[in-house]
């Protein structure tokens, strides 16, 4: 079981590390867009290995394998993005960015 | 309702989606985390019902017409890149000076025509890190992603192209 214990931890670990580096780059990075970058990046790897951490906790509890875990990352996987596109949208409309040039002619 | 057109007895009527009826069934057994009889039955419930309630919402679909090659782009592609550009992002926010990054908004032409698989791209853009799609120009040709550091905005553009573009594209055949 030490090993499951070792496995748990490591996920656990692996998972708080990028969500913190998910938080450092919002505080650390200069403009929204830049911003945007470290919170939508938290959610994919972070939530997965904590996730994977709770998937492999529950299923050594004795009740069978637990897989509803995916779940949370499959919905993440949705929603994730979606909320990231509305934000930087919605940045664009309020002319956030200084330099236009990437942008296509309206 | 649209359905009343298609024969009575016909899989088109009743099973409009019928993949989505198997995630459907999938995520149901997932949600409760138990496989039993009635939990089946319960979740072939939901997942002939839900297509059927929202069939007017999905006017039309885009055929997978590769299923292999899209389990080993999710898996091969996909989950690779997340991990390889967290990895590569963690790098850029911890560097000491973060003044060197080259914050760029790229436009990305798309081959692309199908709303889904343009969606698809986008979702898969912004998941992996160092990349946000932020805006489709209205006549849905070209995507505007915003890029945490980009020294070459070409190449850039050319690896979004190659390595997800061309591959949704071929998996959808669209």
């Amino acid at each position: 079981m030490v090993v499951v214990e070792c496995i748990i931890s490591f996920f656990l670990i692996l998972g708080a590390f990028f969500a913190l580096t998910g938080s450092i780059g919002l505080y650390r990075m200069t403009n929204f867009f830049t911003r945007l970058h470290g919170p939508t990046k938290a959610t994919t790897l972070g939530v997965g290995s904590m996730a994977l951490a709770s998937a492999v906790y529950f299923s050594f509890q004795g009740n069978g394998i637990s897989l509803h875990e995916v779940l949370i990352t499959l919905f993440l996987f949705i929603t994730a993005p979606v909320s990231a596109h509305f934000l930087a949208k919605a940045a664009l409309h309020l002319r956030m960015h200084k330099n236009t040039e990437a942008l296509p002619p309206r | 309702m649209h359905n009343h057109k298609k024969p009575f007895l016909s899989a088109q009527r009743w099973l409009p989606h019928p993949l989505m009826t198997l995630m459907l069934i999938i995520i149901w057994l997932l949600l409760v985390n138990a496989i039993s009889f009635g939990h089946i039955i319960l979740g072939i419930l939901f997942g002939v019902a839900i297509p059927w309630f929202t069939n007017r919402f999905w006017p039309e679909r885009p055929k997978i017409a590769k299923p292999v090659q899209l389990v080993r782009f999710f898996f091969g592609t996909f989950l690779r890149d997340i991990i390889v550009a967290n990895l590569n992002v963690v790098r850029l926010t911890l560097q000491s000076d973060i003044s060197q990054l080259q914050p760029e908004f790229i436009a990305v032409p798309l081959d692309i025509a199908d709303q889904m698989v343009i969606s698809i791209l986008a979702s898969v853009i912004s998941l992996t890190p160092g990349t946000v799609s932020a805006e489709i120009t209205l006549d849905r040709r070209v995507l505007i992603v915003h890029g945490l550091d980009i020294p070459d905005q070409k190449a850039a553009v050319r690896t979004i192209k190659t390595r997800y573009e061309a591959p949704l594209k071929e998996i959808f055949s669209c």
